[in-house]
């Protein structure tokens, strides 16, 4: 911690609002999610504070009273420019099934005819790299996900869809990820995950956090269904790694 | 139990919101005008957590089994039991097979019904509060049932308060949002000049404002937004979140309303006319 600029301000009468530089970058995550460790670990308990860290930006939310930055602001500062290398916490890539089947993935060919790429091309550059988490909002448990290659870039769709199917695999300009509900959406669905990525009888509800890492892999038609089953029940087991960097 | 016989344009159960989970994407709902929940909570002297009905626009008919006491506070629906008009801020005796119905909207948007000791419905990540999909429904539904314990006998120590009208005003006060250092002239003197009136896209998600400020290039990052964060879009569109509003976005939080003016806001509908006011 300590190595880049950070700017601390009030955000309304309960939060405080912490930025890094404006970029998209994975160090600035990683420094992100280290002061945000730190600062749970310290004065920012999970009793009184949510702490929400998405791309550039960390926000420190009081859940029981009116703040005054004047309290925080030094204390903060000192602490990023100090404290040194705190322990992050544990950083895990998870491995996500998706079934690209064209039942699922619905705007395949169309993409296929955009990015004039073969569908197996789109399938195995989709799948080949692991994407960093830099954010978790919009809907409970959608994921912003960065590090999709730069031939898979594809416009929104003009007109979007009134009902994405939960689970549903999308591409849209620079993004990549799952819708975790069945909602509205403009993105280009390629592919459908098994996995509900949201459960609100799970302990967290969600198993990502801002900062893991998600790698796709292809599945069948039947692996799916059988996915599909195992999760219903809750024996699915869902593939990690630690992730060291 | 309480049976929904009518249930009424949009009513839904709250409490003070499902908080710790915004990290993962789940906005904090409960109830829209805090005040008006809390002093309805107060008169029963219930925990400030404890849940009761958000009634939007148009109230519910409810048929009562057992007996309790109740308050209502916030909009006046022209609240009535057994047909004869109540008061608001005020406990009113509940005895089974009473009904309670609403009529004419005159003042304000949300009623708040509490009920001695609170609606008992299943907690869902620590909180009542309906937010679809994380509970079931998105709002009481005719025929539904609604727990509570029954209370006999039970003397208030206030029985009615005058509550603070502040919610007839018009003036939103606001602070700078992160994002305010972008604006120019214009669109300050845009934003702090003019009156803006309640688009018809309001609900607990956000409420949009009929007048636009003009259009602009500014770009930022996905980050935090909070209940009363005020989003500028591209088209100069004004976009105030309210609690059930998404917990980050991308457009420029311009604004951050103080809590009393999201209650203030909470009260406001369709056409109604507000002015921001900087702190």
């Amino acid at each position: 911690m300590g190595a880049f600029d950070i700017n601390i301000r009030s955000f309304g009468e309960q939060a405080i609002i912490i930025s890094w530089p404006d970029r998209v970058e994975e160090a600035i995550l990683d420094d992100i999610i280290a002061f945000k460790t730190y600062l749970q670990e310290t004065s920012f308990s999970a009793k009184e504070w949510e702490l929400v860290a998405a791309y550039n930006s960390l926000t420190l939310i009081n859940n029981q009273h009116l703040i005054d930055l004047a309290q925080y602001e030094e204390s903060l500062s000192k602490a990023y420019k100090t404290i040194s290398n705190s322990k992050s916490a544990t950083r895990w890539l998870w491995k996500l099934p998706v079934c690209y089947d064209s039942s699922f993935g619905i705007d395949l060919e169309e993409v296929s005819e955009t990015l004039e790429m073969p569908i197996e091309e789109i399938v195995r550059m989709h799948t080949r790299q692991p994407y960093l988490v830099y954010g978790i909002g919009f809907l409970p448990g959608f994921m912003y996900l960065g590090g999709l290659p730069k031939t898979l870039e594809t416009p929104r769709k003009a007109i979007p869809r009134l009902d994405v199917h939960k689970g549903s695999v999308g591409l849209a300009g620079k993004q990549t990820g799952i819708y975790p509900q069945e909602s509205p959406g403009g993105w280009n669905i390629i592919g459908n995950c098994p996995i509900p990525i949201f459960n609100v009888s799970k302990d967290p509800p969600c198993f990502i956090s801002v900062g893991d890492r998600v790698q796709f892999y292809e599945i069948s038609k039947a692996e799916f269904e059988l996915h599909q089953i195992e999760a219903e029940v809750g024996i699915y087991n869902i593939e990690k790694q630690e992730w060291n960097g | 139990m309480v049976s929904v016989k009518k249930r009424g344009f949009f009513t839904t159960i709250q409490d003070t919101g499902r908080l710790g989970f915004r990290h993962l994407g789940v906005p904090v709902s409960g109830v829209m005008d805090r005040y008006a929940a809390r002093l309805a909570n107060s008169l029963l002297e219930n925990q400030a957590s404890d849940a009761l009905l958000e009634i939007t626009m148009t109230g519910p008919e409810l048929l009562f089994h057992e007996p309790t006491y109740i308050a209502l506070t916030g909009a006046d629906m022209s609240a009535k039991i057994n047909n004869e008009p109540i008061e608001l801020n005020e406990v009113h005796q509940i005895a089974p097979e009473d009904i309670v119905s609403f009529g004419k909207l005159k003042k304000g948007l949300r009623t708040y019904m509490a009920i001695k000791g609170g609606f008992q419905i299943e907690q869902i990540l620590n909180s009542r509060s309906f937010y679809q999909p994380i509970t079931k429904l998105d709002r009481i539904k005719d025929n539904m049932e609604l727990d509570y314990t029954p209370c006999e006998a039970y003397s208030p120590r206030i029985i009615q308060i005058k509550p603070d009208t502040f919610w007839k005003r018009n003036k939103i006060h606001v602070y700078p949002g992160p994002e305010f250092a972008l604006l120019d002239d214009k669109q300050l003197e845009g934003l702090f000049a003019n009156t803006f009136t309640v688009a018809k896209e309001n609900n607990r998600m956000a409420y949009q404002l009929e007048e636009h400020l003009s259009p602009n290039t500014y770009t930022m990052l996905t980050s935090a937004t909070l209940p009363g964060t005020v989003q500028l879009t591209p088209a100069g569109k004004l976009i105030i979140l309210m609690v059930d509003g998404q917990t980050t976005g991308g457009y420029p939080r311009i604004l951050q309303l103080s809590e009393r003016s999201i209650n203030l806001l909470a009260q406001k509908k369709y056409g109604d006319k507000i002015e921001f006011v900087l702190h």
